[in-house]
């Protein structure tokens, strides 16, 4: 009875989002009041039955409900019920309801945060969003019903994928979401300004805190998938290349460049035409993930049960969203003038080439990730293009764009003076160098891709803290006042730009200096690795919920002195006999240190495999993202834009009184 | 004409999806196909002291099915494996994949047999020397022990139409 009701739920929020879609757009364009008004209670409704569907599908889920297929397919009686909670989103299924729903709670939160806009943007905007949860439902409705019931019912699940069973896993999809669909909301409002032929300036200004917010979703999301592969896959990689990998990281670099756009469109009113395409191209992206994902067109670690009926399906729907409304912005574009000019180097100047270059390395990605496809379609041959194509491409072409970093918070709009730039920054430009070519020599040896890092990092450092001292000079007050009165996009702005830094230095320093070793080892014996002693003290089997692993004893000490007992596991989970690595860590501020079980070797349970990662500066990857996160949050809730808010409810009510 | 640019590309783009759309990523050549079968022997569930070995079908084209009792997409298959036996139209094999359970043996009793032998690979290894993904696969296997076609994922009518029989006709089985 239950999925029945979530299926009906689920009806009845597609013709609420049909609703949603119609009627307003067509006041919108008729000038109708009325019509226009349906869009916010729909809007609202769609999220309530939305949520009543995902409820549904979750009971399913923790009453083990096997007569449920995809319930059937993705959980096991026992599943603890944590997991069983979260296999709701562990299928293609469930993971694009879940999709469903956060686009209706962004729908929603447009609904409410919209009331400072004139009616005819909100309308259009909401019945944009409308649309695109049209296709989603149906979608969901006739190629993947999370519903379906299976009969006679299973007697037991198959269990949800091990690799699933880790909390990265839980709130990695649902915050990668947050980011994807939250693009929408910016699709939504671009072409909502396209569709009512009005590209001013107010609508950078109302997409942009809504643009940032998706960015930090995306962001927090990438990265939490990314931990999680370090953690569970066993291998110390903490990035792959991987299509899906790429599919959520074209989205994050087109909305960089969107979010730097934006900036330029708000202050300066230009760019306006290219702002508009970014905020297509970066909800296109998204939606194209989707579909490289869920189609099968690429093969990943990630490819849930592929279907041609789905591929096809999103194909089509792929072509009329992106087609439609890049056909929408060829005609509108010719009514799009630019604002005010500017010279060649000033702030608008060098966020240009920040853009030029992010869309270039987007370009490379884009074309890394699809060149298989290419190929295998021209009928020349199965290729597959792995990290060093990645890492030869991307990393120099993203050099330039992270150096502009350091330079273009300082600039001025307009017209920015270079000599004035090279006094504020030269000291800055001689300590980055220094740092770039001496810090690798404390190591061993000279290593011209650590210098690269070290030096980026050290420069957008310092010129983080050139910002600050350059506002600090002005304004009245003691240093704690002045750093309090700095509006929070610039302390967010820098926050992120700083994060970057970290991120930067971490990278560079795990990418060159990390060392493993597989080693095999018996109980008793030891082995060394940077400087730490590794002994292993055998294994005891244990019994978890639905698998039975052999947990390792790893004792690491330096310099006779125990540093950590580590318990790295290999689990064999009942439902499918699949097996699991379950590395264990011990992280401190500098360095990772990561054991994770090989191979059993003899019968006794004695003599393994055993992996041995020191991973130094891992955790300033985590820590540089989490600031990079922050400060996109801190700088999408600035002052300015709840003033904005109340100053345009003055005219609203003015106007109200007089009508 | 510049603003037309991105539309074009993204053309451009949907037409490779569309081809790839019917395209199959995981149908990486199979390095096994035209070379002989590796060589196993391994005790038949529910009777251990008899075995199976490839070399007991030499002269036939049969199948050799790797399937598991704990896989869904298996079950999926059951059912049209058992009306190819019915019909008579080849020798199926179905090698017990990792099944610690041991839960095969129940399995076939309860829902029937379409394997005129089911050997048990307990720890794996014969599958690896198959280059077994997952379960289901299934291989043709000549006269001659010669690997004819490899095939991933469950088999149905369609495919069983388009991919299986041109070959059986092929090798005239």
């Amino acid at each position: 009875m239950i999925p029945e009701l979530g299926h009906f739920a689920l009806i009845v929020a597609l013709l609420l989002a049909l609703i949603q879609a119609i009627l307003p757009l067509y006041g919108a364009q008729r000038g109708n009041l009325t019509l226009m008004a349906v869009a916010r209670p729909a809007a609202q409704g769609q999220l309530l039955f939305a949520l009543i569907a995902f409820i549904c599908l979750a009971w399913s889920f923790l009453a083990n409900d096997f007569s449920v297929l995809n319930v059937a397919r993705n959980s096991f009686s026992q599943l603890p019920e944590l997991y069983r909670f979260t296999a709701t989103w562990g299928s293609h299924e469930g993971s694009l309801l879940m999709w469903v729903l956060i686009l209706a709670f962004w729908s929603a939160a447009v609904s409410v945060f919209s009331r400072h806009l004139p009616e005819d943007m909100a309308a259009r905007v909401l019945g944009v969003m409308g649309l695109i949860s049209v296709g989603f439902l149906a979608f969901l409705l006739t190629t993947s019903n999370p519903f379906e019931r299976l009969l006679p019912a299973a007697m037991d699940g198959n269990d949800l994928n091990p690799l699933l069973q880790d909390w990265g896993m839980i709130i990695h999809p649902p915050m990668l979401y947050m980011g994807y669909v939250g693009f929408a909301v910016a699709f939504a409002f671009a072409i909502a300004a396209l569709l009512s032929g009005k590209m001013d300036v107010a609508w950078a200004r109302w997409s942009r805190p809504w643009t940032t917010v998706a960015w930090a979703f995306l962001t927090l999301g990438i990265v939490l998938g990314s931990w999680w592969a370090y953690r569970e896959l066993g291998w110390g990689g903490w990035w792959f290349w991987d299509p899906t990998e790429n599919a959520s990281f074209m989205p994050w670099i087109a909305g960089t460049a969107l979010m730097h756009s934006l900036a330029v469109t708000e202050k300066r009113g230009a760019f306006k035409a290219w702002t508009v395409l970014l905020a297509l191209v970066a909800f296109s992206l998204s939606l194209l993930g989707t579909f490289l994902v869920r189609s099968g067109v690429l093969s990943s670690v990630h490819a849930f049960a592929t279907d041609p009926a789905r591929g096809a399906f999103i194909l089509g729907f792929l072509a009329v969203v992106i087609g439609g409304s890049l056909v929408l912005y060829a005609w509108r574009a010719p009514k799009m003038v630019t604002g005010s000019g500017f010279t060649w180097f000033s702030r608008e100047s060098l966020l240009l080439a920040n853009n030029v270059i992010l869309i270039a390395a987007l370009g490379s990605v884009l074309l890394g990730t699809l060149y298989p496809l290419f190929m295998d379609a021209m009928g020349l041959g199965k290729i597959s293009v792995g990290p060093p194509y990645f890492n030869a491409v991307f990393v120099p072409l993203m050099a330039p764009a992270l150096f502009l970093m350091g330079v273009g918070p300082l600039a001025r709009w307009k017209e920015a003076s270079l000599p004035d730039m090279v006094t504020r920054l030269k000291w800055a430009l001689v300590v980055a160098l220094a740092t770039g070519l001496l810090l690798p020599l404390t190591q061993d040896g000279f290593n011209a891709w650590a210098s690269l890092g070290f030096f980026l990092a050290a420069w957008i450092t310092l010129a983080v803290a050139a910002a600050f001292i350059d506002r600090l000079k002005h304004g009245q007050g003691g240093l704690l006042q002045k750093l309090a009165a700095l509006p929070r996009g610039f302390w967010g702005m820098q926050l992120a730009h700083f994060g970057m830094a970290v991120g930067i230095a971490g990278i560079a320093v795990v990418a060159n200096y990390s060392s493993e070793r597989d080693v095999r080892m018996e109980v008793g014996s030891y082995a060394e690795l940077a400087g730490y002693t590794f002994t292993f003290r055998g294994t005891t089997m244990y019994e978890g919920p639905n698998y039975r692993a052999a947990r390792g004893t790893v004792e690491v000490s330096r310099n006779g002195k125990a540093v950590a007992t580590l318990h790295p596991e290999k689990r064999t989970y009942n439902a499918a006999g699949m097996g699991m690595t379950e590395a264990s860590v011990h992280p401190n501020f500098f360095r990772d240190i990561y054991v994770a079980m090989g191979e059993l070797l003899d019968d006794q349970g004695d003599t393994w495999t055993v992996r041995l990662f020191y991973k130094p500066f891992i955790n300033w990857l985590w820590l540089g993202t989490l600031f990079m996160v922050v400060g996109g949050f801190m700088a999408a809730f600035d002052k300015r834009y709840r003033i904005a808010l109340r100053r345009s409810e003055v005219p609203k009510n003015l106007a109200a009184q007089g009508a | 004409m510049k603003r037309w640019l991105p539309l074009v590309l993204f053309v451009v783009l949907v037409g490779f999806f569309a081809k790839g759309l019917f395209l199959n990523p995981r149908e990486v050549p199979s390095p096994f196909i035209g070379r002989a079968a590796p060589a196993f022997t391994l005790p038949l569930v529910g009777d251990a002291n008899a075995s199976f070995s490839p070399a007991d079908l030499k002269g036939q084209v049969w199948l050799l099915n790797i399937w598991a009792p704990w896989c869904v997409s298996c079950r999926q298959e059951h059912g049209f494996l058992m009306q190819l036996t019915q019909s008579g139209r080849i020798p199926i094999v179905g090698l017990n994949w990792k099944d610690k359970a041991r839960e095969a043996e129940a399995l076939l009793a309860r829902t029937g047999s379409p394997y005129v032998a089911v050997p048990e690979d307990l720890d794996g290894r014969v599958g690896i020397d198959y280059g077994v993904t997952g379960t289901p696969e299934t291989f043709i296997i000549d006269q001659a022990g010669i690997v004819r076609l490899k095939h991933i994922g469950p088999i149905g009518p369609d495919v069983w139409q388009t991919k299986f029989e041109p070959k059986l006709k092929e090798l005239g089985a």
